[in-house]
């Protein structure tokens, strides 16, 4: 696949070299993510976070927590987590609410510093998200063009896939809303707009967090196939849902999270089973 | 689906198996071993930073569009849509005027003073508009960070650019008073576009730093205000350095004649204004200059990339 902005050039070295690698234990090629004991550790500040509240008191805690996070209570979110993600893989993230799914998606992103342990990536994975808003004071043909900029792509390149990204979205099936600033968007219409968006490129790592649970059946459908394609584009996919159904359709790989532990990683229809065993069915 | 990917698969679920790091101990070697073979890195190290300016360059398209997109946005709100690039100067010139030239007179020993103030807050208000812009470049873009991956560097950079921009229209207004009161253009007026370039390289180094000074310390974006006001009291915008600081102890004065918005400014009207000549301003002022212009931008730059990895964590 092409070289993308960010790969390490030994990691080029090493695509070019096209070889299988030697220690593969399964079909799917060489590793993109490897996960090695990863602890996240939140430090969440006092009740009147970061801009709320003010006065003296404000000020006594803001120096307070520059020597060594006083008062700052500590939330350990993903405990020892190992896997390794190949190439081709689309893994579903699941778990019931708070126990690390995202956190861990941040964590491979980069976003947030792992406590200890480490998390190695091929390249720089990207990250989508409910709340990742794009720039909401834009039209959504601006957020196109800006995001598809961001990610690196030339104008040239824009211009080919717009109506693509804008068709893959739905924005304008009900009329002309891609003109309109993005703050005016359902929350719906918003995460396909940036799941359009992020979709048009090839990724190493797409990190997909419920984003395809705001959408359509009709646009589910539309990512499902979109993220087959990056799979076979020997991208690696994760996607964090409560949708057993999506991550059986979409996934060949789950992970179990509860408590920020990694308690089960097969394949997703036996994880998903035994999910669903253990909280009483659907 | 066909055999599962388990190098590094959990047996069963292990509810029964509280202790993290036990069971997979001999594997950790082997985890960090196997990423070192297949070239992965670390998620989240930032590239060196000769990498890091060919990914900056490759971006080019996008600092140019978000600037574009930015300064449409900025006055999309207000019916007179982009009259304001030109009404705002104007009016800024207007209120300083009234007040400096008209109320206060702090134009004493200065020959013509309308043409002397309007370049002054003109060419201080191109600076501090960028520096307010560059505190907020990362703190305001939070979603854009998180949700795409492009070095960060763009973001303060394409800021600058959209008052350099601005900067452009406002130059016009400044010519188009500076004639009306009095001065005959000359060939002395090209100096106008080097003393812009080194402010403008100075500016961006300068909105890089608040960047990342900003995305650290949410509270400055309230601070910086202030600082800037006072900054812009001591750069003599509305009075004249050499007239007003004549007594001043060596010390201070040194301070008010390496002030890098004094020399820009007095460069400006250097280039501009037929009574300003050599000896209103400091000493070694295009070097000054360019000191300033070069060391603000490559550390600034250095400053900001070293966070790199930072941006956009909580």
């Amino acid at each position: 696949m092409a070289a993308t902005e960010g790969a390490t050039a030994t990691a080029e070295a090493v695509e070019a070299s096209g070889a299988p690698a030697p220690d593969a234990p399964s079909d799917f090629g060489e590793p993109t993510v490897i996960a090695d004991g990863l602890h996240v550790v939140y430090r969440v500040r006092g009740a009147a976070g970061r801009s709320g509240g003010g006065g003296p008191a404000a000020l006594l805690r803001a120096l307070a927590r520059r020597k060594g996070g006083g008062g700052a209570r500590e939330v350990h979110a993903v405990k020892g987590v190992s896997f390794v993600a190949r190439r081709g893989e689309a893994i579903g993230v699941i778990g019931s609410n708070g126990s690390g799914k995202s956190t861990l998606l941040r964590a491979v992103a980069g976003l947030i510093p792992p406590e200890r342990g480490k998390v190695y990536t091929n390249g720089q994975p990207s990250l989508l998200g409910v709340n990742a808003a794009l720039m909401n004071e834009l039209p959504g043909e601006r957020n196109v063009v800006l995001g598809c900029l961001a990610m690196g792509m030339t104008p040239a390149e824009v211009r080919e896939r717009y109506d693509d990204i804008v068709d893959f979205s739905g924005i304008n099936d009900k009329g002309d809303f891609i003109s309109l600033p993005m703050r005016t968007y359902s929350s719906g219409m918003a995460a396909r707009l940036r799941f359009a968006i992020a979709a048009a490129r090839d990724h190493d790592v797409l990190l997909i967090d419920e984003a395809l649970a705001t959408g359509d059946r009709a646009f589910r459908k539309r990512s499902e196939k979109r993220i087959k394609e990056l799979r076979e584009k020997a991208g690696t996919v994760f996607l964090v849902s409560h949708s057993n159904k999506t991550i059986r359709d979409t996934c060949d790989r789950a992970l179990w999270m509860e408590r920020g532990e990694l308690i089960m990683d097969g394949t997703a229809a036996e994880v998903v089973d035994a999910y669903e065993e253990a909280n009483g069915g659907d | 689906m066909s055999s599962s990917p388990s190098s590094a698969r959990a047996a069963a679920p292990a509810d029964a198996d509280p202790a993290p790091d036990t069971p997979r101990a001999p594997a950790a070697a082997g985890l960090a071993e196997l990423a070192a073979r297949h070239g992965l890195a670390p998620s989240g190290k930032r590239p060196p930073l000769g990498r890091y300016l060919k990914a900056l360059w490759r971006h080019r398209h996008f600092v140019d569009a978000f600037a574009r997109a930015r300064a449409s946005a900025k006055y999309s709100k207000a019916n007179l849509g982009r009259l304001w690039e030109v009404g705002t100067p104007l009016l800024n010139a207007a209120v300083y005027y009234l007040i400096f030239g008209l109320l206060l007179q702090t134009d004493r020993g200065v020959e013509d003073f309308i043409p002397f103030l309007v370049t002054g807050v003109f060419v201080f208000t191109f600076t501090q508009q960028t520096v307010l812009a560059g505190v907020r470049a990362i703190s305001g873009n939070l979603g854009l960070i998180r949700a795409l991956h492009f070095p960060r560097a763009a973001l303060p950079v394409s800021l600058a650019l959209v008052q350099m921009r601005q900067m452009l229209v406002t130059m016009g207004v400044l010519l188009v008073i500076v004639v009306a009161t009095g001065q005959v253009p000359q060939w002395n007026w090209l100096l106008a576009v080097p003393a812009l370039v080194l402010q403008s390289l100075f500016n961006i180094g300068l909105s890089l730093v608040f960047a990342r000074a900003g995305a650290k310390v949410s509270d400055l974006a309230q601070l910086m205000p202030f600082v800037l006001r006072t900054w812009m009291y001591a750069s003599g915008v509305m009075y004249s350095i050499s007239v007003m600081a004549a007594g001043a102890p060596a010390a201070v004065r040194f301070i008010l004649d390496v002030n890098p918005a004094a020399i820009y400014i007095d460069l400006m009207r250097f280039a501009l204004i037929e009574s300003f000549t050599a000896s209103d301003m400091p000493p070694n002022a295009w070097w000054t200059a360019a000191v300033w212009a070069v060391a603000v931008l490559i550390g600034g730059f250095v400053y900001f990339w070293k966070a790199e990895e930072s941006y956009g964590r909580d």
